[in-house]
């Protein structure tokens, strides 16, 4: 029989227009037509709508969802439903009359609840207003979108972390200092035993000063920045006893710096904790990036035409890379193995030159390190000269940082690689040069400090050249930090608004090659971040860094949103939102990792100067720890060395690996039954149609063989000759002996 | 329920927040700016319905692709012509407001972009929302092949029982694990 056969072979796709189909009760829960006159029937919790359309083709008036009893303990707020306010006002009081059949025990636990939530929310409201910047973000984000949105949040947030960072610094750092001699308190200040090491020439510039000599001083930390609350080699307290307790300084000093780096971990990790579930453990963008973009793809918030207009064709671009990119995996997927043989190749080779160019770049800010350590030590000939000398290997760095990137994106090129593999690998690239840079100004200056003419260093470094080798490196975080700043704000002026003005204003050949300035999202954020990163770093040499740090952040957020609204458009190459707020996070986290570096060589390694500084009566500034603890109470201290033993350690590790081995398995095994899940729901659609056009094509050939007899059996319902659609009464009233009459 | 003077009444206002996730300031704010696209004569009542093109002057919704559809969404007038009563506008607010849960932006925007109003999103509806999102001109549009492929992946990413379409359920699980969706589908007055 092949009409009943071909119901085997349908292979349709698409929606089958089946009446008998929209009558089932899981395709009634999809749909939502709506009733002019509403009925505030009670509705399952969190389930979508049914509205049943009062349209004649609809004879289904009876339940549309299964009504559930609600329980009242566990009912969700009336305005998290999808309805109209009229409906959830009825809803709403329906709700109130049920609450008052209730006991008074659960009554009041309701009204606790919702009163409670309302004073949360209320709080919230009131926190919100206090945040930094609102106004300004908002008209961003209705010019630009919620791709550079993300990245002034990013701005907003490491002012407030800097903040944070030196409001820790000064309460137990600083203050005590200097309410010390307005209070009872007694200070004892470090002893200086005369030998040599403590040796400390004042820097204070004597006699007749030229005004010059001031500003140089300003910038670069020396002169009379020297010995103040700015540098480490002020801070000569050793304790400060009150009343009642002693407060021991060095130990403050010591674990404030580890406390800033951990609440900055903290804080970072926290704030990316759902991006990192979502790209880490999901990976959902590989998985659904079409949908993201065509469903999430647009922003709601833009309220500017050209920025609609730019918005729509930065879509269509990568909507048309995406699908480019698709084509170019097969491509890849198919390539022979000496076209393979041949890429691999050409990439170690580029990787290599890459390789080199990283090294010459270090290589020449270690020398220029050196250079400008050397020339320092000299009298200065000329304010100007002095000031390059000075800065150095900052210039030296600014420049690597400006070329490199440039190299980077013109070598990827060759690489042949996935475009969006492409941006992430040059962005890795600068990342590592960025941060690395940096590291590579603290070893040279280290090498320095260590290395003493005589072969080994009686004091434990060269205290010669570096009485106070602490100071002098805050002063390199000092340059730097100040330097980065000046250099943002030139690169606006001096160039930026010049592009800006050639562009509009000029209608040459070169006007059309430079284009208008885009803003690009990665460079800026690898600024913030580098100079975040010098902050973590010097904060342990230079207490005020934090406030500086904050003050510069500042600005830049005045700065960057100038540049933003008068010289910019929006990217071409659009920026995810959720994928860059993640982006930064690592990075951050990144820069974090590679400032704890040097900090704890220094905490740990080296000796700490014997001329200034808290840290005079021990080797190594950890020192003070171990001191401390051995004047604990004796359980304590029992407590704290099991706690560091290696029996401890040990069985700690091998639990965490345990846990984490089972965690795997458990996600492997839900991955399993998912996947069975999708399968069987795939066949469950398929039996269902499969069965419903079976069921149609039973009941359409007794009706066209029995005739008109099989009509009036059916009752009511009138069907004409000619009807090929199963009725609802017809399927409900199907006989036995009817459906058994065909096979 | 309509006020004779132009300010909202407190328990009209705690009963808005009550049914929204506006805060006071948001109501208030909303309440001037719907107000301002009335003529002042008819200022009092607040039953009063906008037709669509004045709504859609609104800076927030002018350079939306989705204007009209929202429009459709949020109305509850029975001639089906996208006007808006002030509360079917606080509606629309609520569920664009950075508060809103992420059940109702799913609900409503599979609403939104379901043009055919059948309750599941077709491989006609999907075409004409990418339409929308790329631009109206010829030259904006993606080429048939390239709508087909794109329509074939989203199906594929998103159609979990394989009819074809996308119904309700699909797509919330789709939105669920989208990190962005919640951050773009918001309007803030």
């Amino acid at each position: 029989m092949d009409s009943v056969d071909s119901v085997f072979y349908s292979d349709r796709i698409g929606p089958s227009s089946n009446p008998l189909l929209d009558q089932l009760p899981s395709y009634q829960s999809l749909l939502y037509r709506r009733k002019p006159t509403a009925s505030g029937s009670m509705k399952r919790r969190g389930s979508s709508r049914t509205r049943v359309g009062s349209s004649s083709s609809w004879k289904w008036k009876g339940e549309k969802v299964e009504e559930r009893p609600k329980t009242t303990s566990l009912q969700r707020p009336v305005r998290e439903q999808p309805k109209t306010i009229e409906e959830k006002r009825k809803d709403k009081e329906l709700r109130i009359e049920q609450d008052r059949d209730l006991g008074s025990w659960k009554l009041w636990r309701q009204t606790t609840r919702r009163s409670l939530r309302r004073l949360k929310e209320d709080g919230l409201e009131l926190l919100s207003t206090l945040q930094l910047w609102r106004g300004d973000i908002h008209v961003i984000e209705g010019m630009f979108g919620t791709g550079i949105l993300s990245y002034f949040s990013f701005l907003r947030f490491l002012v407030l972390l800097n903040f944070v960072i030196f409001l820790l610094m000064f309460s137990f750092v600083m203050l005590p200092i200097i309410i010390a001699p307005r209070t009872l308190a007694n200070t004892t200040f470090n002893i200086y035993d005369g030998s040599e090491c403590s040796e400390y020439p004042s820097t204070s510039r004597r006699g007749l000063v030229v005004f010059h000599q001031y500003i140089a001083d300003l910038l670069s930390g020396t002169g009379f920045l020297e010995e103040t609350y700015l540098f480490y080699g002020y801070y000569k307290v050793d304790a400060i006893h009150f009343p009642k307790f002693t407060y021991k300084l060095p130990l403050a000093y010591l674990l404030v710096t580890i406390a800033y780096l951990f609440l900055s971990l903290i804080w970072i990790v926290k704030r990316s904790a759902s991006g990192f579930k979502r790209n880490l453990v999901q990976d959902e963008d590989r998985f659904q990036s079409f949908c993201n973009k065509i469903f999430a793809g647009w922003d709601f918030c833009i309220t500017n035409e050209t920025a609609a207009r730019l918005k729509r064709s930065s879509l269509l671009y990568e909507l048309k890379t995406d699908l480019e990119e698709e084509r170019i995996k097969q491509k890849i997927a198919d390539r022979t193995r000496k076209e393979k043989c041949r890429i691999y190749f050409l990439r170690l080779v580029l990787n290599l030159f890459v390789v080199a160019v990283l090294a010459a770049c270090f290589y020449s800010i270690y020398r220029a390190t050196i250079y400008s350590q050397k020339s320092q030590m000299e009298p200065p000939a000329n304010f100007i000269l002095d000031l390059i000398y000075e800065y150095l290997p900052s210039i030296v760095i600014t420049l690597a940082n400006f070329i490199t990137p440039l190299m980077f994106t013109l070598i990827i090129q060759f690489e042949d690689y996935s475009p969006a593999f492409e941006i992430r690998f040059t962005l890795m690239r600068c990342v590592f040069m960025r941060l690395a840079s940096i590291g590579v100004l603290l070893f040279s200056l280290w090498s320095q400090i260590t290395s003493c003419s005589g072969g080994s260093c009686p004091c434990g470094y060269n205290h010669e050249l570096y009485p106070c080798w602490e100071s002098r490196v805050g002063q390199e975080m000092y340059k730097l930090m100040i330097f980065d700043f000046i250099i943002i704000g030139a690169v606006t002026v001096f160039v930026e608004f010049p592009r800006k003005l050639i562009v509009t204003y000029c209608d040459c050949g070169l006007a059309k090659w430079l284009g208008q300035q885009e803003f690009a999202i990665p460079q800026n954020v690898l600024e913030i971040v580098y100079g975040q990163t010098i902050c973590w770093i010097g904060t342990y040499y230079c207490p005020l860094l934090p406030a500086i740090s904050t003050l510069k952040y500042f600005i830049v957020f005045y700065i960057k949103k100038m540049t933003l609204v008068k010289n910019c458009r929006p990217a071409t190459r659009p920026f995810r939102a959720s994928s860059s707020n993640f982006f930064f996070l690592v990075v951050l986290l990144i820069g974090l990792a590679m400032a704890c570096v040097p900090v704890t060589v220094s905490i740990a390694q080296i000796s700490c100067s014997q001329a200034c500084g808290p840290f005079v009566n021990y080797t190594t500034s950890w020192e003070v720890v171990p001191q401390t603890v051995s004047q604990l109470p004796k359980g304590l201290r029992r407590f704290l060395f099991a706690l560091a033993s290696e029996a401890f350690a040990v069985s700690f590790f091998v639990i965490t690996c345990l846990a984490m081995f089972y965690v795997i398995a458990l996600a492997g095994a839900h991955k399993r039954v998912v996947d069975q899940l999708r399968e069987q729901l795939a066949m469950e659609g398929k039996d269902k149609r499969f069965l419903i056009q079976k069921l149609c094509q039973a009941q359409r050939t007794p009706a066209r063989s029995l005739g008109a007899q099989s009509h009036s059996d059916r009752g009511s319902q009138s069907q004409s000759g000619a009807q090929n659609y199963c009725s609802p009464e017809g399927v409900l009233l199907a006989r036995p002996s009817v459906s058994a009459t065909h096979v | 329920m309509g006020t004779t003077a132009s300010q909202l009444s407190k328990d009209l206002l705690s009963e808005y927040q009550e049914l929204t996730f506006l805060t006071k300031q948001e109501i208030l704010l909303a309440h001037t700016r719907f107000t301002e696209l009335v003529a002042k004569e008819e200022r009092s009542s607040l039953s009063l319905r906008i037709p669509m093109e004045k709504i859609l002057t609104m800076p927030e919704l002018k350079s939306n692709p989705f204007r009209k559809r929202i429009c459709y969404v949020f109305s509850t007038s029975e001639r089906k012509d996208g006007s808006l009563t002030f509360e079917d506008f606080l509606d629309l607010l609520s569920a664009f407001s950075d508060s809103a849960t992420l059940e109702i932006k799913s609900h409503y925007a599979f609403r939104i972009f379901d043009f055919d109003d059948d309750g599941t999103l077709d491989c006609g509806d999907l075409e004409n929302l990418v339409n929308c999102l790329t631009g109206e001109t010829d030259d904006t549009r993606l080429t048939p092949d390239e709508m087909r492929q794109l329509i074939n992946n989203i199906l594929e990413e998103s159609d979990i029982d394989k009819d074809g379409t996308v119904n309700l359920s699909e797509f919330q699980h789709v939105i669920s694990r989208s990190p962005d969706f919640v951050s773009s589908f918001k309007i803030v007055l």
